[in-house]
């Protein structure tokens, strides 16, 4: 790798992490519980996950509203009665939401985990949705979204998301401000007896617990939660269909940023683990290619990455860089260029040793802690992964091959199955991206 | 815990807690923005970035490789009085973790194509930050300026673009010798390692890196204001105003006892929907969009020494004017100091502090970072242990005679002006 092999310490012999103990449950009401023991501090971690699709147009606006107002108080309490209620346990729910779901976290004193539970049950079960609260997140929503709208990375992901999803609910990353403006407290209580209900939705405790009396516990104050409908399953997202570049405009902006993006094997996949290889080794972590070009040989970019992105209609591979105006078109080159070589010319052993010890290491440290465990097992819940999913996604890590790599980049990284989309200042750059590529 | 100094000044701090097979290593360096000297502001984020360009026997991006490869991560940060730089690691990957970072204590490659490329990453990276970004450098780059009038306290950390385009292969060099001695330095190892083999290690690969003398700190005693101020920064690419306010704060080292109600009363301030300004601003009133308090220009109460800032900052909407906000929060400052906390209300916040202060201890990296932190700036690792008991045994009387500090005739007050914005009607006082 360098010349340092020499005087580089060898690694010494490494201590297995042991699997957490752990037990599942379906309630009668459809809710599955999963409840993981890790007793490093008195705390617990919660994250609920309900599914919350939707095909109707101005779905994402009531996600949004319904998320921001769903603890604006219950019917045995106000609003300030239930966060400092909350507050006494030592903890404070988030609740946010997107194309696939609303999620509720929250982190709760080992003491106060039942007392935590019995409100979130009321929440769920309660939520007031008073109209004079629920008209200032209403206002407060909107400029909140001006906001995040002038923000350029959010303007490309909005752009990227329509181009590369059409007229797929994907395609609507942020709601309307036209849509939710005309929700209020009475549309609010209506989605909420529709969609917030446990059939189809998991909660996972971890932390300071007994798994066996968690689920008992949880049982006791969730399993009056009323169940409902079948939760709406969206329609596989679309494959990306490449084809001009699309520039969107921000006048004067002083950097433009990147954007490209395909689909992606799910987690499920039997190709997942050598596509997550290959994410990495060309931008998924520091020790890449994309990294050592366009910012350690070029100085183009702070940070240039690619990533997988999953979802229950579909998996994404994304790359995103905000490189300076004046090297737009060299940087886009530089990234063809090395997707390009991705995808036609194999990885050495270097490369992929490299990358797999990575991998292998940040799930061991990312699900080291109460919150990055919750946190990793929250977004394996959707389609039903766990703890079996993470150990069979490890020995599949380590049976990757060299060709299996190329087979997905090649598949997948390749630059003519991906969309692109730039954003930035299109006076001082159409014409350069032009003598690269066809721009719509 | 356990502390002990190498022949050379280093001084180290060991923590082990074998619950996990993760280890932590920390390298501190006692020196920061406030550092920096007249014509070379963002000189020590500059170098933090050259401190990753290889070193005597590790080449360009193999110090990231190596730690990467062994299933790690790294990174490192610059703040007022200190620059980090620190590993998570699996646990038998630590001794490659201390090579690297005494490879790098003893001989960073500070070349002048190393320094080129990595100005350019700088400057990207304050483009990404700052100069494309609406509410960019808010309020950290546009406050100190107004509540501080000496270099080291008011001036950009992040640099202008003419003092970072200056910066010379001799400046680094220069700037290395001086600052980056051993006896400059903590290096905390935490998490699942045996502290004999662990001090064996350290002596291997840190023991023969060289004495130098430990350099002078900056000056940055400057009083209190004696007066409010008050400016106006425009923002060409904000769409709705946002305010900043800065106070003055006790010594945290000199006298932690006197700080340490400012964080409680930050927490009652600001933290979560039950708090005070949340309640008051963004629920009832709904003046604010949303709102924040906290010590510290990056929200770690704990990781510079005096003058301190207790910040906060507001954003609200384009039809609500900047003295509604600013009236509104006074009345309720005022009503704090003069009625004092409800009842139950300190239990609560307590309860929240201890939970937070729990999930941060349950991180490895996070007790590693806050180790080396407390001994580089409190001389005191054991500051860890001990701030859950001091935090709780604040009592109610300090808190609300910390808020009573909190008056508009000494503080500063940043007004972000939207280039962005829509136009709109006439904007309306208040509600």
């Amino acid at each position: 790798m360098t010349g340092v092999s020499g005087l580089l310490p060898p690694l010494g012999p490494s201590r297995a992490a042991r699997r957490p103990s752990s037990a599942e449950r379906t309630l009668g009401n459809g809710l599955t519980v999963l409840a993981v023991r890790r007793p490093a501090v008195p705390l617990v971690e919660l994250r609920l996950r309900i599914p919350f699709a939707g095909n109707r147009p101005g779905h994402r606006a009531r996600a949004s509203l319904l998320a921001n107002s769903l603890l604006l108080g219950t019917a045995q309490r106000s609003e300030l009665e239930l966060v400092q209620a909350l507050q006494e346990v030592g903890t404070e729910l988030a609740v946010g939401s997107d194309n696939d779901r609303v999620l509720i976290s929250g982190s709760v004193l080992r003491a106060g985990l039942n007392t935590g539970l019995d409100l979130l049950a009321e929440v769920l079960t309660a939520a007031a949705y008073p109209a004079r609260l629920v008209a200032g997140e209403r206002k407060r929503l909107r400029d909140q979204l001006r906001i995040a709208r002038s923000q350029p990375d959010v303007v490309a992901r909005v752009a990227r998301a329509r181009r590369v999803y059409g007229k797929h609910p994907y395609a609507e990353v942020l709601a309307a401000d036209g849509d939710v403006a005309g929700l209020d407290a009475t549309a609010l209580r209506r989605v909420h007896r529709q969609r917030i209900q446990p059939t189809g939705a998991r909660l996972v405790l971890v932390g300071d617990l007994s798994p066996a009396r968690t689920l008992d516990a949880v049982e006791a104050a969730l399993g009056g939660w009323a169940p409902g409908a079948a939760p709406v399953s969206l329609r596989p997202a679309p494959t990306p269909v490449p084809g001009p570049l699309l520039l969107v405009d921000r006048p004067g902006a002083v950097q433009s940023c990147l954007r490209l993006a395909g689909s992606a094997p799910m987690r499920t996949d039997p190709g997942y683990p050598a596509m997550q290889l290959a994410n990495l080794v060309f931008g998924g972590y520091f020790s890449s290619r994309y990294v050592e070009n366009i910012r350690e040989a070029k100085g183009y970019t702070y940070t240039p990455r690619s990533s997988i992105e999953h979802r229950m209609a579909g998996s994404a591979f994304a790359v995103d860089a905000d490189v300076s105006t004046a090297v737009t078109a060299p940087a886009l080159l530089e990234t063809q260029y090395e997707l390009g070589r991705m995808a036609t010319l194999p990885i050495t052993e270097a490369e992929l040793d490299s990358a797999r010890q990575y991998a292998l290491g940040n799930l061991a440290l990312s699900t080291s802690t109460q919150a990055g465990l919750a946190a990793t097992l929250a977004g394996l819940a959707g389609p039903g992964l766990g703890l079996d999913w993470i150990a069979d996604y490890r020995r599949a890590l380590l049976s990757v091959g060299v060709d299996d790599v190329l087979e997905q980049a090649s598949r997948f990284l390749a630059p003519s199955r991906l969309v692109t989309v730039v954003v930035g200042d299109a006076a001082a750059i159409r014409e350069q991206l032009g003598t690269l590529a066809e721009i719509a | 815990m356990a502390r002990h100094s190498l022949a050379n000044g280093l001084r180290v701090v060991l923590a082990p807690d074998r619950s996990s097979a993760v280890v932590g290593v920390a390298v501190y360096y006692d020196v920061g923005m406030r550092s920096e000297p007249e014509g070379r502001t963002g000189f020590a984020h500059l170098f933090e970035h050259m401190m990753f360009q290889g070193s005597q026997h590790v080449e360009k991006m193999a110090h990231m490789r190596h730690v990467q490869s062994s299933g790690g991560t790294v990174n490192g940060s610059t703040r007022m009085d200190y620059t980090n730089y620190f590993e998570l690691l699996p646990s038998n990957a630590l001794e490659r973790a201390l090579f690297l970072e005494a490879d790098r204590m003893r001989s960073p490659r500070i070349t002048a194509a190393n320094l080129t490329n990595q100005i350019s990453v700088v400057k990207e990276e304050i483009r990404v930050n700052v100069l494309n970004q609406p509410y960019g450098g808010f309020p950290w780059l546009s406050l100190p300026p107004v509540l501080f009038d000496t270099f080291p306290n008011a001036h950009n950390g992040y640099g202008d673009f003419v003092d970072l385009d200056s910066a010379t292969v001799d400046d680094a060099t220069a700037f290395f010798n001086t600052y980056y001695a051993p006896s400059n330095a903590v290096l905390v190892v935490c998490g699942d390692i045996d502290p004999e083999l662990t001090t064996d290690l350290i002596e291997r690969h840190f023991a023969d890196i060289a004495a130098r003398p430990k350099p002078s700190r900056p000056c940055t005693a400057e009083p209190d204001l004696t007066a409010p101020r008050r400016s106006r920064v425009t923002d060409a690419l904000a769409p709705a105003p946002a305010l900043a306010l800065g106070w003055r704060v006790p010594d945290p080292v000199a006298d932690l006892e006197a700080y340490l109600p400012y964080v409680v009363a930050a927490e009652v301030l600001s933290e979560g929907d039950a708090s005070r300004l949340e309640q008051r601003l963004v629920r009832r009133d709904q003046l604010a969009l949303s709102q924040s308090a906290y010590l510290g220009l990056f929200g770690d109460p704990f990781d510079s020494r005096d003058p301190v800032t207790l910040s906060m900052t507001l954003h609200h909407p384009a039809t609500v004017i900047a003295d509604a906000v600013l009236d509104a929060l006074d009345d309720e400052l005022r009503r704090f100091a003069a009625d004092g906390l409800a009842d139950g209300e300190l239990r609560r916040v307590n309860a929240r502090i201890a939970s937070q202060l729990l999930r941060e201890a349950d991180s490895v990296l996070g007790r590693t970072l806050q180790f080396a932190a407390y001994e580089l700036i409190y001389g005191r690792a054991e500051l860890l242990t001990e701030l859950p008991g001091r935090l709780a045994a604040v009592t109610g009387e300090q808190v609300v005679a910390a808020v009573a500090t909190l008056t508009p005739d000494h503080r500063a007050v940043v007004e972000l002006v939207p280039g962005a914005a829509r136009t709109h009607s006439a904007p309306r006082r208040g509600r």
